[in-house]
């Protein structure tokens, strides 16, 4: 029989590190690092060593938008605010952006946020991760 | 060695929502409500807030207050009326989120607005029995109240974390529980919002658990109320705790640094544990601290904590209750009853 759920559970259980608690990756090689993980280091291929890494969750925002027509399943939230982030450590991530949209600014220091990201209809998982707020 | 609260920390979500805003809509006189209730506004969850999130958030205070690696904390109770799910533990989100690792016991509490103490009493026993080093005990709720009830005007949402263990802030000098079968308020399996026994939710069953508990662990204690520097009682209103207080003989100044529910409503598991991170934030060092929950059904949990030095080192380490209480922004009626998911699409 066909559950009512819509997602795949095991995709988002796989991914829970990273959504959870900003766990990325490192070369211990060339220092470089990664978000989301690697496997491989793209610069030192066979030399390089790779190893999990807990990013700080502090960052800043290099660019954003407002969306306004959202994809089916966040229609609720809109508008709502994603920024593309430079995280401190040195990797670039993408993520929404909680609160005040028009507080929203190129340049403005974020942390992280534990949300809820996705609902999967009222019968489904409910997903959460991590947002970004305005750091005061 | 002494056993306590090793680290502290609350969250209080940013939306607020007005007396006046909820009287305008049901055609209610605001400043008879503001009087009676003592409540200026409530504190609502956004539409990505849960329980889950709020006590996660709290929590990250707590580790940050604590300074202990996340895989020592061997139990985390998240006790609310709010879970997500009616099946899968809140808990197991929280520790994941925190980075606790597997080998820890969790389980999901429940006792109406007491739920939250009734996690830090069994953390701290198994501490003090040697079974765990840590404990994570969370309060936290997203208070439902049906439309056009009394209760919408405090019904909130917030959260407060307590990691119990070894060398606290605040070392748990005793603990005793009042407990009855007592219906004064109630939610069924699958229905939305409680129902209570108006009138019937104070004397016999606030005001009798909350004395009772408080009397009997100063009996055991031997201590009286001019022993405490600070008092916390749940605040499902602002009259209640304030005459619970008198009755039991504590002063208004003993109560008011944890007297929360005039700024941010009743957010149910975290309404006293909220109270007692805002008590927290300003006690010092030798002050002693007397916190009763309440919860609906009907019992009362009641500690006493002395504040030791550790307090001035770990307080400045994370955000305070009144960082919290102070970062709002007020909403409409309207955006609240979306947000609520009062509306029906």
């Amino acid at each position: 029989m066909r559950m009512p759920h819509k997602s795949s559970v095991p995709l988002f259980w796989r991914l829970k590190d990273s959504k959870y608690r900003l766990i990325g990756s490192r070369c211990t090689t060339c220092k470089e690092v990664f978000f989301p993980k690697k496997n491989l280091c793209p610069v030192c291929r066979r030399r390089g060593s790779i190893e999990d890494m807990q990013f700080n969750g502090n960052g800043r925002i290099v660019s954003y938008t407002i969306v306004r027509v959202p994809p089916e399943g966040f229609e609720k939230y809109a508008p709502y605010a994603v920024a593309v982030i430079d995280l401190e450590e040195g990797a670039r991530v993408s993520g929404q952006v909680v609160g005040n949209i028009t507080k929203v600014r190129t340049g403005k220091q974020v942390r992280t946020v534990f949300r809820k990201i996705h609902e999967d209809g009222s019968d489904g998982l409910i997903n959460y991760g991590l947002k970004w707020e305005i750091a005061e | 060695m002494d056993i306590g609260i090793v680290g502290y920390g609350c969250y209080i979500p940013r939306l607020r929502i007005s007396v006046e805003e909820i009287a305008r809509v049901w055609g209610a006189d605001a400043e008879s409500y503001k009087k009676g209730l003592i409540v200026e506004e409530k504190a609502v969850p956004d539409m990505d807030e849960d329980t889950v999130t709020i006590s996660v958030e709290a929590a990250k205070n707590a580790l940050l207050r604590a300074g202990i690696d996340p895989e020592k904390i061997g139990s985390v109770y998240v006790g609310s009326e709010s879970h997500p799910y009616a099946v899968k533990p809140s808990g197991t989100v929280v520790a994941e989120a925190l980075g606790i690792g597997s080998n820890v016991m969790i389980a999901d509490f429940e006792f109406a607005c007491k739920a939250g103490t009734a996690a830090m009493q069994c953390c701290y026993g198994l501490v003090k029995a040697g079974e765990i080093e840590y404990g994570l005990a969370i309060g936290a709720d997203t208070s439902q109240g049906r439309p056009g009830d009394a209760l919408e005007y405090t019904a909130a949402a917030a959260g407060a974390a307590f990691i119990i263990g070894k060398d606290p802030l605040a070392k748990l000098e005793g603990t005793c529980s009042f407990t009855t079968d007592t219906s004064d308020f109630w939610r069924r399996e699958g229905a939305d919002y409680p129902s209570h026994g108006a009138r019937f939710t104070g004397k016999p069953a606030y005001f009798k658990h909350v004395t009772s508990a408080s009397k009997m662990l100063m009996d055991k204690l031997s201590l009286k109320p001019a022993d405490f520097k600070y008092a916390v009682f749940h605040m499902p209103n602002g009259k209640f705790p304030l005459t619970a207080s008198k009755m039991l003989g504590f002063s208004k100044e003993q109560i008011e640094n944890g007297f929360v529910v005039n700024k941010i409503g009743n957010p149910y598991s975290g309404s006293s544990p909220v109270g007692l991170c805002a008590t927290l934030d300003v006690a010092q060092p030798g002050d002693r601290i007397l916190m009763t929950s309440y919860g609906s059904g009907a019992g009362s949990d009641s500690f006493s904590f002395m504040v030791t030095d550790k307090i001035l080192e770990r307080r400045e380490k994370a955000k305070k209750t009144q960082d919290y209480i102070k970062n709002k922004q007020n909403i409409d009626y309207g955006v609240y009853v979306k947000l609520r998911r009062k509306l029906r699409v």
